[in-house]
């Protein structure tokens, strides 16, 4: 700037004020690069939530005012009737859950027979989400429960309808879940019809996720049932993630890109369930390929070999049923009839 | 120079900011819902020279980040420029009439969408939907009655 070096003094100001501004701008897109690449800043980004968990807390009570409120103030004639709808449900309910025991027991007692080792129920956490709109473009929860309550990095969300999301930040009192509708965020998936396997995408949209790349000649069609493939190993086999709402070609024209609705509701709810690691991935994937052992079955499921399509179609029936009786399972409660002693 | 007397009332209209900023809003006035911290940074950067320069904003926009989650630095970013062309115009700002303050409060709220917008399309994130550009509309129609209730904490206080 040596045009202005003779300038009287609020020029000067003036310069100043540019070279603060390009400064503080600077350092502005310095953090902005940095934490988009992610890195140390990350473990600085965690330490500082701590700080601000209280506002969060804070933000989102008039929203639970809100709802104790709209709770409250529902009248007597709409309890009535949910009560005698509620009652309905129960009656059926608990029809249904007769038969699933006489299915668990008998379940149980050829698993004994196999000499496949002591039965594991679902072990679940129910956890409250904060309602707090964090940020549009991105798609994550915060959850009222963590690493005080047991919730770990890594761990797999659910819903009544299927699969949510994985926990990817945890605080003393809160968890941040990502949802599978997050840009960042691919979930590798079977067609349960077929056993066809896939990644599914998020594309930032809660009602929506991308099939990307499939091949044209594989065997899936609108309205498949979708579903976690436990390939990866970070989520549990079995565990719906959506339906197939449309397919078309995509730009190259040689491959399809299937845009899926996802199974959980994702927008709406209150609570979500959250699976105990570890044990989860082991139990889940046990139910979910009944009899079959889980690794051989998950990997003859990817090979499209004519001569194991009908093992395939034999092997997956038993299973999509089984992993929808799992999660359905759990709505409730986690009653997975355990064998009384 | 600011006395002890109102020191309480910038860092208690930034934290409501904050607050309104997270506020849980259904989906359908997400997108109007106005920036609340820009404005009152706005207000300090005009009324309070000596207290709110670039560095306040910066900060500002640091704490709101780490606040709503966000990407680090954004708003930061946003409400630096936001600051700098403040200070630029401050002088005619000031002696603005209330609406035509609001009009030009308005326009850097656009113009604060814009930058918004430049970050995430230099950064490959994805836009923000087009609802979210009537929110600097609400933001300019708000600006009359915030500064008349900063104003009048302010300056009740002092007398």
């Amino acid at each position: 700037m040596p045009a202005y070096a003779g300038s009287p003094a609020p020029r000067s100001g003036d310069v100043a004020g540019t070279l603060r501004l390009l400064a503080y701008l600077a350092l502005a897109i310095t953090l902005i690069v940095l934490d988009h690449r992610g890195g140390w800043l990350a473990q600085i980004r965690e330490r500082s939530q701590l700080l601000v968990q209280p506002l969060w807390w804070l933000a989102g009570a008039p929203a639970r005012l809100g709802a104790e409120v709209h709770d409250d103030a529902s009248t007597r004639a709409r309890l009535a009737d949910e009560n005698r709808v509620l009652r309905n449900a129960l009656l059926i309910s608990g029809a249904r859950m007769s038969r699933l025991q006489a299915a668990a027991a008998e379940n149980a007692r050829l698993r004994g027979l196999l000499g496949a080792g002591r039965r594991e129920g679902l072990d679940v956490q129910l956890a409250p989400i904060l309602d707090v709109d964090l940020d549009p473009t991105r798609q994550r929860l915060l959850l009222d429960a963590g690493s005080r309550d047991g919730v770990e990095v890594g761990q797999t969300v659910i819903d009544a309808g299927g699969l949510v999301g994985q926990i990817i930040a945890v605080l003393p009192t809160t968890a941040t879940v990502l949802l599978i509708t997050d840009p960042d965020h691919a979930v590798p998936v079977v067609v349960a019809r077929t056993g066809v396997r896939l990644v599914a995408y998020g594309k930032g949209r809660s009602d929506r996720l991308e099939l990307a790349n499939v091949p044209l000649s594989s065997d899936i069609k609108v309205g498949d049932r979708i579903v976690t493939s436990g390939l990866g190993g970070r989520f549990p086999a079995g565990f719906a993630v959506g339906q197939v709402m449309s397919l078309q070609p995509d730009d190259s024209r040689a491959f399809l890109v299937g845009q899926l609705k996802p199974a959980a509701q994702l927008d709406r709810g209150r609570d979500v369930l959250l699976l105990k690691s570890g044990s989860a991935i082991r139990s889940v994937g046990s139910n979910a390929v009944a009899t079959e052992p889980v690794r051989p079955a998950a990997t003859s499921l990817g090979q499209q070999m004519p001569a194991t399509t009908k093992a395939q179609s034999q092997a997956q029936a038993p299973a999509s049923p089984a992993g929808q009786q799992a999660t359905s399972n759990l709505q409730p409660r986690p009653v997975p009839p355990e064998p009384t002693p | 120079m600011s006395r002890p007397r109102n020191q309480w009332l910038l860092p208690l209209s930034v934290f409501v900011a904050l607050l309104l900023g997270l506020l849980p809003l259904p989906a359908m006035l997400l997108p109007l819902r106005p920036y609340w911290l820009a404005l009152v940074v706005a207000y300090w950067v005009i009324e309070d020279p000596d207290r709110a320069g670039l560095g306040f904003a910066f900060a500002m926009g640091v704490l709101a980040d780490v606040a709503f989650g966000g990407l680090l630095g954004e708003q930061a970013l946003r409400l630096t420029v936001m600051a700098f062309i403040l200070q630029r115009f401050r002088a005619q700002l000031r002696f603005f009439p209330l609406s035509q303050q609001a009009l030009a409060i308005g326009g850097l709220l656009i113009n604060d969408r814009v930058v918004s917008a430049a970050v995430h399309f230099a950064l490959g994130e994805p836009q923000l939907p087009w609802s979210f550009w009537w929110a600097p509309l609400l933001g300019m129609l708000l600006w009359g009655p915030l500064f008349l209730l900063l104003d009048g904490f302010r300056l009740g206080r002092r007398g």
